[in-house]
């Protein structure tokens, strides 16, 4: 009897511990802030962080990227296949999806969606990355759950684009409006927070066929101003921050290591640059020296990227080495090594085009004393920082520079209208995975070609040579091939450095100890890649 | 009160001692940074610590005194001769030449100054030096900062012009000018000079608000105002007090401008 008594007590102990080993409780609200009013609703439709963010949690997509393994994986589509070299694509849907009012889903929709995000009036950016070429894009739905997308030319990066593509119903009387990711918006208070519940029709069920979300809700407060974000969460008012600055990291890390993260390099770039442009309002010689690759070279070489990284982001950044990111495995040139601070090799390259130093002062071979400025956005100390750095930095090779912090408005219409700027030190966000998305960067003629952009004919060999690059690997279903294409132009890049990139700042993220399941990773959305599976304690 | 007003005197003559003899009480400099220290805590090489980039945050704080006092009394002292330039020819007037005065008066005094100092900022050249941005943006001060010192100095005017000594000296026959010199500059100097002192701490805080916008004195150099930018991480800031330094030095000097200026007040 004792015996029988002994083993119910271990029963019930067994019972209890694997009742608490469970992966997830139901229920409770997960809140975190938004810097922003989101500027649409409609998920085809969105430009911004905080359209995006609100998208990402209630759309359904067809395949999502793992933002941890960085690969495809199957969500609304079940398998798919790429056909004629990238033209084609052919989906495999899941069968029984509903929309968050009870719609079903089926390749109707997904016919639908493509019509809308394609068509100009939208003037969607993520259709405008399906913008191979001239001609329509158009769908063929062979059953219910099969359809095929066909392209007017091969799109590269197919698959993956479908990772932001958020499926619309054609038939439910909400419209965009009916959701097939886990939350629906319930409630939209304009300025003060957007509420998401819990979309009762959501697909997906956890491994022991529980179903997502965990969560019931989650309210997305608008808080621009990040040190009062900083401050909520340390109340426990919210549970996320996304983005973290070094400081608050540390500060909290001192507090209680758990409640930060540091989840590495992120795809994000910092990089400094000279106004190229023929037609720039500053003087020839200024001019000249800016065009020169060993100029440039010789300024990448004198800045000290390494103190960056460990005083201005506290070490939480590494020195970059070029367009992208050592966060992105598959794309990156792990060939490529960050140039190294020497200044008199900085100083040799300045003579191989008739600098000299005259009493400290650099002088050109004119006798022009080397004086240039630097502009960056107000209000972004990191930036700051990191001009006054590398103010300091040139001194060391005989290079004044002049610091003007300017309202963001202003910088953009400097550098993309006006051209009345010497060098300016802004940032990059990759919130894509596959470098295609920068082919409005790197192609000459393109807008965003920032040091001397919109040009009718390359002006450097070496920028007709990445616009040949680019060409054929936007054209290109093979992905070793655009491997090949893109190692090419990192080097490129690394050799003329008409980007002179300074830092990879590590992702920083804040997340409450009472949540559960967070994988923080580097790749946007940091902390919710995997909402459905985040739970309460 | 007398006891006070001497402090005061006092604590501003310190002031200016120490900005003044920055280059000896502080050697390392404004600009020079410590790249291994950054943020150290208060040392014998270094009295207040150091900033975020590693520079004496001492050297800084003497540095930034010496262009937010000796550049405020200038704004202050550009603003108040417009002030009284403007304000003199109204209220001497009258009619419609005092209107038509008093309406750019108040256009000036309804201008949003911060967003017009941006905008002035942003359409300045790029190229000028931290000394010159520095006196760039003390001289706008000054430029847009004269329209509510000329209100009192017209109403002062207008009302000295109704006095029976300047009716007397007008019947002697004194011209403008002559009027002007032996009668009314003499009589508007108090109300000249608390309006210049009364500038001066309003620059001093105007120069700070562009500051903290990262708007005013480009770097390296550093203002009172540029100091005061590592209090706005207000989540991230540590219990060190030394931070609150120059937060500190600016209430001193402010509040000992104000009390010097009451004895003005007081004669006006």
């Amino acid at each position: 009897m004792k015996r029988l008594r002994r083993l119910q007590f271990l029963f019930a102990l067994a019972l209890i511990f694997s009742t608490t080993a469970l992966p997830a409780q139901n229920g409770g609200e997960l809140r975190f802030c938004l810097s922003g009013e989101p500027k649409t609703l409609n998920p085809l439709a969105v430009q911004d962080n905080q359209s995006e963010t609100v998208a990402y949690l209630t759309s359904g997509v067809l395949v999502r990227v793992n933002r941890i393994t960085q690969k495809a994986q199957p969500e609304l589509a079940t398998e798919w296949k790429v056909l004629d070299g990238g033209k084609r694509i052919r989906f495999k849907l899941r069968e029984g999806a509903h929309y968050s009012d009870g719609t079903p889903f089926s390749s109707a929709d997904v016919a639908y969606t493509m019509q809308k995000l394609m068509d100009p009036a939208l003037h969607s950016a993520v259709g405008d990355a399906f913008r191979s070429s001239e001609g329509k894009v158009s769908t063929r739905i062979v059953s219910p759950t099969v359809i095929e997308i066909i392209f007017p030319a091969p799109v590269a990066n197919l698959v993956n684009l479908f990772d932001t593509v958020a499926m619309v119903s054609s038939a439910s009387p909400l419209k965009e409006m009916a959701a097939l990711g886990p939350f629906y918006i319930a409630e939209h208070k304009s300025g003060s927070y957007i509420l998401l519940k819990r979309n009762p029709y959501y697909w997906k069920k956890d491994s022991n066929g529980r179903q997502l979300p965990y969560l019931d809700a989650v309210r997305l407060e608008i808080e621009q101003n990040r040190e009062l974000e900083a401050l909520r969460f340390r109340r426990g008012e919210i549970h996320l921050i996304n983005i973290v600055s070094p400081a608050i990291y540390d500060k909290f890390s001192a507090q209680d290591r758990g409640l930060v993260r540091d989840a590495g390099p992120s795809a994000d770039t910092e990089q400094l640059w000279f106004n190229q442009a023929p037609t720039a309002a500053i003087p020839a010689y200024k001019l000249a020296w800016f065009t020169s690759t060993n100029f440039r070279r010789a300024v990448s070489e004198a800045i000290n990227r390494d103190d960056l990284a460990r005083v201005v982001f506290r070490g939480h950044a590494r020195a970059a080495i070029g367009i992208i990111s050592p966060a992105n495995r598959f794309w990156f040139n792990d060939k490529l090594k960050p140039h190294p601070y020497d200044t008199a090799s900085a100083l040799r390259r300045l003579q191989q085009d008739g600098f000299h130093l005259d009493n400290g002062v650099l002088r050109d071979k004119g006798g022009n004393p080397v004086e240039f400025s630097i502009i960056t956005n107000a209000g972004n100390p990191a930036r700051e920082s990191m001009a006054t750095m590398i103010q300091e930095d040139l001194k060391k090779i005989g290079i004044k520079v002049n610091i003007a912090t300017l309202d963001f408005p202003t910088i953009i219409d400097r550098i993309t209208q006006k051209f009345n700027y010497e060098a300016c030190l802004l940032g990059g966000v990759n919130g894509d995975l596959d470098p295609n998305s920068q082919m409005n960067i790197w192609l000459s003629s393109a807008e965003n070609h920032q040091w001397n952009p919109s040009q009718k004919a390359p002006a450097t060999a070496w920028e007709a040579e990445i616009d040949t690059l680019m060409r054929a690997q936007a054209s290109s279903g093979d992905e070793h091939k655009r491997k090949q294409a893109w190692d090419r132009v990192q080097e490129i890049a690394w050799e003329q450095e008409p980007f002179i990139y300074l830092v990879n700042k590590d992702a920083l993220v804040a997340v409450a100890s009472n949540v559960k399941n967070a994988q923080p990773s580097a790749l946007r959305p940091q902390t919710f890649w995997n909402v459905e599976e985040l739970a309460l304690k | 009160m007398k006891a006070l007003r001497i402090a005061a005197a006092a604590l501003l003559i310190i002031a200016a001692i120490g900005a003044i003899g920055a280059k000896y009480f502080a050697p390392s400099g404004y600009a020079h940074q410590f790249r291994e220290t950054p943020d150290a805590s208060p040392s014998g090489q270094h009295p207040l610590g150091t900033d975020e980039l590693g520079r004496d945050r001492f050297a800084r704080l003497l540095y930034g005194m010496r262009v937010s006092l000796l550049l405020a009394p200038l704004a202050a002292a550009v603003a108040t001769a417009l002030a009284a330039f403007l304000g003199g020819i109204a209220g001497y007037f009258g009619g419609w030449i005092e209107r038509c005065l008093m309406v750019v008066v108040d256009l000036f005094l309804c201008i949003p100054w911060l967003f017009l100092l941006i905008t002035v900022r942003a359409v300045l050249p790029l190229n000028i030096s931290p000394e010159a941005s520095v006196v760039v943006t003390f001289t706008l001060l000054g430029l847009l900062g004269w329209a509510a010192s000329a209100r009192v100095i017209c109403a002062g005017t207008r009302d000295m012009m109704k006095s029976e000594f300047v009716w007397l000296a007008r019947a002697s026959g004194f011209s403008g000018l002559k009027l002007l010199r032996l009668h009314l500059l003499p009589n508007l100097k108090p109300t000249l000079l608390a309006q210049f002192w009364i500038s001066i701490p309003v620059f001093i805080i105007a120069e700070a608000n562009l500051g903290v916008l990262g708007l005013g004195v480009s770097e390296p150099l550093p203002s009172l105002g540029s100091l005061l930018r590592e209090l706005q991480q207000m989540v991230t800031l540590r219990p060190e007090p030394w931070q609150f330094v120059p937060l500190l030095v600016l209430i001193l000097v402010v509040s000992s401008f104000q009390t010097l200026l009451n004895k003005h007040e007081v004669r006006v």
